[in-house]
């Protein structure tokens, strides 16, 4: 069970998860600190640890749509958060995968803030108004990748399998 | 079954005879482009072969574009040394195809990768950056992607588990009337199909309006696709791609050209006629609230930027210069004026359309992405305006949430700068 802690409207973009003008900052050790800056009250709510890991941002549709800078999601995991949303921009669903960053897709969800959800595989329930609603699993070709642990795990298997033996050869 | 532009470029770059939509493949990449952010695209890079005995390295550094744009010259020291690490990396594995802060070959990524002749018709090209769109302009299947898949696609020369996308067919007919262009139509569809009208799938753009278009507004149209949610937006190439390619690209390689079959299959058809469109404006807070010009005009504007990889390229400021030649910018606000690479600027110089934008009081700016995003000059003050050529409007793009984008044409831009209120270019003196 977790805390809606921040209920978003539709085509919530980039530039509001993580503003351009933080864009100089790359590293996602230190990317947390802008999340949502110009919303001050909620960065603020973050960057005081009031909020626990696994918190969920509710959201409508076309979350994360805009540019495709890898901030946006890093400055998301750093704090755990989840995303609930009626469905996801591309380039952000890929990155979320990517990082690790846990996104359910849910078209007919409602909930507001400070809502207790139940987050199930298949199913979340709304425990505060004791709805629940069916997740649109992500496609197999990204849960693959999250379950090696993102991406890095993933390419890395896979240079390891077809540089390895080859590394002699690439080297020279 | 017949085969989409994109299906049949994914099967090549993928060793299939066939595909279609919802296919996983693994394409090979041909260029694959970063900015400012291949800071972060090295990082990444170096952690995919931690604890490996493997040394990192890219796998084909001809096929590795980085052209800084972002943040050029340096706003802060941390970009500095960003720039100065991606520098390094570029020195140290030999990357080719490295465009540096220079006024003879720097600019915009999306100008540079054309004007170069590095993007060619049926290839695989990705980016990160959103607006990487744009290359389908040239025929290509181009899409943006995230640093972490860069690192990826920098250790394999692949794009992991890359889903078929379906494919939107857009047909566009007509000619356009005076003042209204490639903007207003990307605008008017935007509107029309929303913002995420087009999420995970290919806006393939046919018609003779587009047989007509010149390379320069095919790179807008498939530069804003993405402001629909598109992957991708894609022309099939045709003689003026070849023109563009030989003459202004300076590409002497055989170029194939890959074309959709006739039965191909499109999960949408959608018919626009260009011949009664009227010059449309993209209002705050999202690229799809477009509304036709005569619902906002007389908006009161305190910075006009001209400009971008949507509209910095030379016909855009000839548009503007024409409109703006010996009249004077309003005294109530700025215009700011960025060619999209130096080689435009170096024409716009020639021509004249440099001057005409200075005596008339607007202040031309280096190539690069300017105010666009909000990082680096050009920001707005609480409750001020802009109007602008660039491809985004979101609540605090140009660097303050209390401010306000709105979108529209080089030719509405420039009309508003004599103004200083948002003017239909196709009434007054111009």
């Amino acid at each position: 069970m977790a805390t809606v802690v921040l209920k978003a409207g539709d085509d919530v973009s980039t530039d509001v998860i993580y503003p351009g003008r933080f864009m100089a900052t790359v590293l996602p050790t230190e990317t947390p600190q802008f999340a949502f800056a110009d919303n001050t009250e909620f960065n603020a709510k973050l960057k005081s640890n009031q909020v626990p890991p696994g918190s969920i941002i509710v959201a409508g549709r076309n979350f994360g749509c805009g540019s495709s800078r890898e901030q946006a999601v890093s400055t998301l995991k750093g704090y755990e958060l989840v995303i609930v949303a009626k469905s996801f921009a591309r380039i952000f669903l890929q990155n979320s995968v990517n990082l690790g960053l846990r996104l359910v897709e849910i078209p007919e969800i409602e909930a507001s803030d400070a809502d207790e959800l139940d987050i199930g595989t298949d199913i979340v329930e709304n425990k505060t108004t004791g709805r629940r609603f069916n997740v649109v699993p992500l496609p197999k070709t990204r849960q693959a990748i999250i379950a090696a642990g993102g991406l890095i795990p993933y390419t890395r298997k896979m240079v390891t399998e077809r540089l390895g033996s080859t590394d002699q050869a690439r080297n020279t | 079954m017949g085969m989409t532009i994109v299906e049949k470029i994914l099967a090549r770059a993928s060793g299939c005879s066939a595909l279609s939509a919802g296919n996983v493949v693994e394409p090979a990449v041909d260029l694959a482009m970063s900015h400012e952010n291949a800071a972060l695209v090295i990082n990444q890079f170096l952690e995919i072969f931690e604890g490996t005995s493997i040394e990192p390295k890219v796998w084909d550094s001809s096929k590795v574009a980085i052209v800084f744009d972002h943040r050029v010259p340096a706003e802060s020291s941390k970009t500095a040394t960003n720039q100065k690490k991606v520098r390094e990396f570029v020195a140290k594995d030999r990357i080719s195809k490295f465009h540096d802060i220079r006024g003879d070959s720097g600019g915009i990524c999306h100008q540079i990768l054309p004007e170069s002749g590095y993007v060619l018709p049926g290839s695989v090209v990705v980016g990160t950056d959103s607006h990487t769109t744009s290359h389908g302009a040239l025929g290509a299947f181009a899409f943006g992607i995230g640093a972490t898949e860069m690192a990826s696609v920098w250790a394999l020369g692949t794009v992991l588990n890359v889903e078929v996308p379906e494919t939107i067919k857009v047909n566009v007919h007509g000619s356009f009337p005076s003042f209204v262009g490639p903007k207003d139509l990307i605008l008017h569809l935007i509107g029309k199909i929303s913002a995420q009208g087009a999420n995970f799938r290919v806006i393939e753009f046919h018609g003779e309006t587009i047989r007509t278009m010149s390379t320069s507004g095919r790179l807008v149209l498939c530069n804003m696709s993405v402001e629909a949610g598109a992957t991708s937006g894609i022309v099939p190439a045709d003689g003026e791609t070849i023109r563009y390619l030989r003459d202004e690209a300076g590409v002497n390689d055989p170029l194939t050209l890959v074309l959709p079959d006739n039965n191909a299959k499109y999960v949408q058809e959608i018919d626009m006629d260009v011949s009664g469109l009227e010059p449309q404006v993209a209002c705050p807070h999202t690229v799809d609230n477009v509304k036709p010009i005569d619902r906002v005009v007389g908006t009161n504007v305190h910075q006009i930027v001209i400009g971008s990889c949507t509209n910095g390229r030379l016909d855009d400021l000839q548009v503007a210069a024409r409109i703006i030649r010996g009249k004077k910018v309003s005294k109530n606000i700025r215009m700011l004026v960025f060619p999209a690479s130096g080689k435009i600027y170096g024409q716009a110089l020639e021509r004249g359309y440099i001057a005409d934008f200075m005596k008339a009081g607007a202040v031309v700016m280096n190539p690069g992405c300017g105010p666009c995003l909000g990082i680096h000059e050009g920001a707005l003050a609480d409750g001020e305006v802009a109007l602008s050529t660039t491809n985004r409007n979101f609540k605090g793009r140009m660097g303050n949430p209390k401010s306000e984008v709105y979108l529209c044409s080089p030719a509405v831009a420039a009309a508003s700068a004599i103004t200083g209120v948002i003017t239909d270019p196709r009434k007054g003196e111009n």
